[in-house]
């Protein structure tokens, strides 16, 4: 990872916001600023929180559906975040595959020891984006590209995807919820995944921030 | 589509795990196997990256605007997080009540074997956890007692001999200037038993000292260097051997 003209950027300890410093941060890669923030660099914490936490809200409240645990999960995911970014490692992963994989994992984690549990995950009403963001609009053609996308999947193939990410049940409690074969749920996602991506790859869809 | 195959086929071939693992639906236990075999699995990681693009594509459709205070939260927290008490996971980590001692012995394999799966990816610490991994491992094969924990999930194994391991689940890794330090209580006098860095799901620690019949063992937060007499707060400690 290239972190030379970060350092220079942002100095060893930069706790101070300058509008310089702000902009140093706004400038970096997603990779080069969990480089920073592994430096316990806390602008540049606070510029990955303004990259992705709304997704990251977004995503723990739909899995969630409880603003109070989402803020938790967010939370959590980001302090974890600040304290094991040194083990981030760029060969392996985005830093937005990394970062929202924190965020999606406590999300699931908690809503498992929840015993109030998602009811029919796929009936959750869509949460709006909040009106008068910046990145609204092109945030939101992402959201209708992907939902698109979802749309076009067989349904099963759908119905196992959504349940397992947004309503964070285990492959185990699908084969059991849906009365099929284990076997058949992990194909499920799996030709799922793969037919989504494809979709996505078509409609033009990048993954960046 | 009319694919069925048998679950036993398939459940005995981690490649197939791929998905499920992308979308985060697989059990702990079966996240850790899956993620040791990522490990030897170079196709799988290929795999998983391909499928990680759809999944980042789920995680970009949803969006909302989060309470203001959030941002500020999290930035305070992340401040405050080099000099003070680690959060100690709350309530949910704690065994349930009817907790046996074979939970604490299925904890405690669980950990060594989620541990194993954190092992290859820290190059830098292989060698000594190799050691302390195997001879964890030892431990547990080898008549090694596991007696609980009473403030976290995981287990205390002690050998016959006194040779003891400690695996504790969910301590978060310890803020940068600070470690965990283990401790043998016997009586009222607490000895220093090793540091640890925590994180990585449930990482067996070695222990440095014996533990003797009657004695219980203790985690605390400490300054980094580790300290000769406990003064953070304590955050584990196991029942009596």
């Amino acid at each position: 990872m290239c972190t030379s003209e970060l350092a220079v950027a942002l100095g060893p300890r930069s706790g101070a916001r300058t509008p310089e410093h702000v902009t140093a941060a706004a400038q970096l890669s997603d990779e080069a600023l969990l480089g920073a923030v592994a430096r316990s660099d806390e602008a540049a914490l606070a510029e990955l929180y303004d990259r992705f936490g709304r997704m990251a809200y977004g995503l723990a409240l739909r899995v969630l559906r409880d603003s109070t645990l989402a803020e938790d999960a967010v939370q959590d995911a980001f302090l974890n975040v600040w304290r094991s970014a040194e083990s981030f490692q760029a060969d392996r992963a985005k830093a937005s595959t990394w970062v929202l994989t924190f965020v999606h994992r406590r999300a699931v984690d908690l809503v498992r020891r929840e015993e109030r549990r998602r009811t029919e995950p796929e009936e959750a009403a869509p949460v709006p984006a909040g009106p008068g963001a910046d990145e609204d609009v092109e945030r939101r053609s992402k959201r209708e590209v992907v939902q698109d996308a979802l749309r076009q999947l067989p349904v099963d193939q759908r119905q196992a995807i959504e349940l397992a990410y947004y309503g964070g049940y285990t492959q185990s409690e699908l084969a059991e919820r849906l009365g099929e074969p284990l076997g058949t749920i992990k194909s499920r996602m799996f030709t799922g995944l793969q037919r989504l991506r494809a979709l996505l790859d078509e409609a033009g869809f990048e993954t960046a921030s | 589509m009319t694919l069925r195959p048998s679950i036993r086929a398939v459940s005995e071939e981690p490649h197939d795990l791929v998905a499920p693992y992308a979308l985060d639906a697989l059990d702990d236990q079966e996240r850790a196997a899956f993620e040791r075999h990522l490990d030897e699995c170079a196709d799988c990681r290929a795999q998983l990256e391909e499928l990680q693009e759809a999944t980042l594509a789920l995680a970009y459709a949803e969006s909302a605007e989060p309470p203001p205070a959030l941002r500020e939260r999290i930035l305070e927290a992340a401040r405050s997080d080099n000099g003070k008490v680690v959060q100690f996971p709350r309530r949910r980590w704690l065994f349930p009540a009817t907790a046996t001692a074979a939970a604490a012995a299925a904890a405690v394999a669980i950990g060594v074997g989620l541990w194993a799966s954190s092992l290859s990816r820290d190059l830098d610490r292989e060698r000594s956890a190799n050691a302390g991994y195997a001879r964890a491992l030892q431990l547990l094969g080898g008549g090694a007692e596991v007696t609980q924990l009473a403030d976290a999930e995981g287990g205390l194994l002690v050998a016959p001999d006194g040779e003891a391991a400690l695996v504790v689940c969910g301590l978060q890794p310890a803020p940068k200037d600070k470690t965990y330090e283990a401790w043998v209580i016997e009586g009222e006098t607490p000895r220093p038993a090793g540091l640890f860095r925590g994180g990585g799901e449930c990482p067996p620690v070695l222990l440095e000292r014996d533990v003797p019949k009657g004695a219980q063992v203790a985690v605390t937060l400490e300054p980094k260097g580790g300290v000769d007499q406990p003064t953070g707060p304590l955050l584990v400690r196991s029942e009596a051997v």
